[in-house]
């Protein structure tokens, strides 16, 4: 299969308006796709057009707008669970992000299931959403945080992880795809096993969802993480996927309108899923938009997406490495198209400057993964992250000012 | 010692000369590089400035004419070309000057966005850093008169 018969890199642009921007006077090279993507065109008109002729409160009026909306944010719940393949719709719920979902799961599985001496088990390569959370209601509930190790590779190292699991293990919380490493963890297999103890396992998918096809059922996974405007949806808005039988046991997060089923001043009973855990007015239209971008990824087709990401991750890393001193963080055999690197005798920041300044993006610094860059003993990494949208000729434009960078700093 | 306001205008002439950010940058990165280094005993916890990006180590002294003493350092060498920029204008001024400085200068040669505290590279930090040894050392001074 030609990849580049598959994937029309010059049409799929043009979906993209910022693209177009120039930065610095150069056209923009955005690589800092891993922070945050781009949108195209689709999703923001579908959020436009829903707030010019859609807009009314969802869930709660008997007229024709507020049942219209409701209907389209019903539909990209529906589109959502698609997305990931859930067995219900009630599965699916709309959050702020994946902060938001973990934060959530956090709260309302520790609340019920923690006790102390319990153990939740992580890794060493999360971002700092997936440890801070888990951290705090360790310490409330006096149950312990455990850490499985990267390797150098950027590996986790799948002997420590067998036998961390044990029979103190409540809950493993791990990353699908990690944003600085580029490591996709071979998660299908590490949930087989937590299973095998009956321990239930989280994945903070949030880096996965943009690059390829994600199937909860197929995975057998509990709780599943991602947000928006990392996979080319609006800001603000992501989902938390769980297993039915786990929302039910769980106690609601917030209180408030939309959550109840009946309330007075001495029991309120909550309403039934999703919406136990949507209390209030939800991002409407971040919903309907964030439904559009998985829309427009399905039509895009992830074995496109992966066979051209992949091609565009082996040329950059074959362009970079010419580079004296390179060194790559991260050299799994199977990664994501990310590339975290360090040059000898600069620093990270040093570099990101001067290729902002050719107006290409990448980011610098240690990407909300501070223990990670403890582990490699390095102060941060530039990253370069790559979307479908970008081309090799952004590559080369990279590969060049990281060389003019090198011989400007050292 | 000159005078913070002409030596603020000195750099902005020495910046008019060059006509592309490229030579600006190569500019800077050469002060960086030339910076006196700090006094390893002085890169210490209690002189770090911690940005999410890059870090500074700021130490300040009084010297015997009752001027203040700066030296400082950074891991990342544009960061430390522009401190050696700020360190020109505010080095061995009185406490007085330091406290009260207006640094226009940044503006006006275009490095405002090294200054922004979105970059987070401790140079923000920094400039308020000096500012406040300049009002430490002052009340110090105020508060030896009645001695
Ligand atoms: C792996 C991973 N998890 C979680 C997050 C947090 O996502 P958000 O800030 O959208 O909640 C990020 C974003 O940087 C991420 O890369």
């Amino acid at each position: 299969m030609n990849v580049r018969t598959m994937i029309d890199i010059e049409n799929i642009r043009k979906d993209f308006p910022i693209l177009k921007r120039e930065v610095n006077g150069y056209p923009l090279a955005y690589l800092d796709n891993g922070a945050s993507a781009q949108r195209p065109a689709a999703v923001i008109d579908a959020i436009g057009h829903y707030y010019r002729m859609e807009h009314a409160n969802v869930h709660r009026g008997v007229h024709f707008l507020s049942q219209e909306a409701t209907r389209r944010y019903e539909e990209a719940r529906e589109q959502l669970r698609v997305f990931i393949n859930a067995a219900h719709d009630h599965e699916v719920l709309f959050t702020k992000g994946t902060t938001d979902s973990i934060n959530l799961v956090a709260n309302c599985f520790g609340r019920k299931f923690l006790a102390p001496g319990d153990e939740i088990l992580i890794t060493a390569m999360e971002h700092h959403s997936n440890i801070v959370p888990w951290q705090m209601i360790c310490e409330e509930k006096g149950a312990l945080l455990k850490v499985v190790p990267v390797a150098d590779n950027g590996e986790l190292e799948a002997d420590a992880y067998a036998q961390l699991l044990n029979s103190r293990t409540r809950m493993v919380a791990m990353t699908h795809v990690s944003n600085t490493l580029g490591t996709i963890n071979p998660v299908k297999a590490m949930i087989a096993l937590a299973h095998e103890r009956n321990i239930p396992v989280l994945l903070d998918g949030a880096q996965a969802v943009p690059h390829m096809a994600v199937d909860v059922q197929d995975l057998d996974v509990d709780f599943y993480t991602f947000s928006g405007h990392k996979m080319f949806g609006p800001t603000g808005v992501g989902i938390l996927y769980g297993k039915e039988h786990w929302l039910r046991q769980m106690p609601p997060y917030q209180g408030g309108g939309n959550m109840i089923k009946t309330v007075s001043f001495e029991k309120t009973t909550y309403n039934t899923l999703p919406h136990k855990f949507e209390a209030g007015t939800p991002h409407i239209a971040g919903g309907i938009g964030l439904g559009e971008a998985a829309r427009y990824l399905m039509q895009l087709g992830f074995d496109n997406i992966r066979a051209y990401e992949h091609e565009l991750l082996e040329y950059a890393t074959e362009k970079l490495t010419k580079t004296e001193g390179m060194r790559l963080i991260g050299t799994a055999p199977n990664k994501a198209a990310v590339l975290s690197f360090l040059i000898d005798g600069t620093h990270p920041y040093d570099v990101g400057m001067i290729l902002d300044k050719l107006g290409i993006a990448v980011r610098t610094g240690h990407h909300c993964n501070q223990p990670l860059m403890d582990r490699f003993g390095i102060p941060g990494t530039i990253r370069a992250s790559f979307a479908f949208y970008n081309t090799k000729a952004e590559i080369d434009r990279l590969a060049a000012g990281v060389e003019r960078a090198v011989t400007m700093l050292q | 010692m000159a005078d913070i306001k002409d030596i603020q205008n000195e750099i902005i002439d020495e910046f008019s000369l060059f006509s592309e950010w490229m030579e600006k940058y190569e500019y800077i990165i050469d002060l960086g590089k030339s910076l006196p280094m700090i006094d390893p005993k002085a890169k210490v916890d209690n002189n770090l400035i911690k940005g999410c990006q890059s870090q500074v180590w700021l130490q300040a002294e009084r010297t015997e004419n009752g001027k203040v003493h700066f030296t400082a350092d950074s891991d990342a060498i544009i960061t430390k070309g522009i401190i050696a920029l700020l360190i020109r204008v505010l080095d061995r001024q009185t406490p007085e000057t330091i406290a009260h400085a207006e640094l226009f200068f940044i503006e006006a040669i275009g490095l405002r966005e090294h200054l922004s505290p979105t970059r987070s590279n401790g140079l923000v930090s920094m400039v308020k850093q000096m500012k406040l040894y300049g009002i430490a050392f002052q009340a110090q001074t105020g508060w030896k008169k009645h001695l």
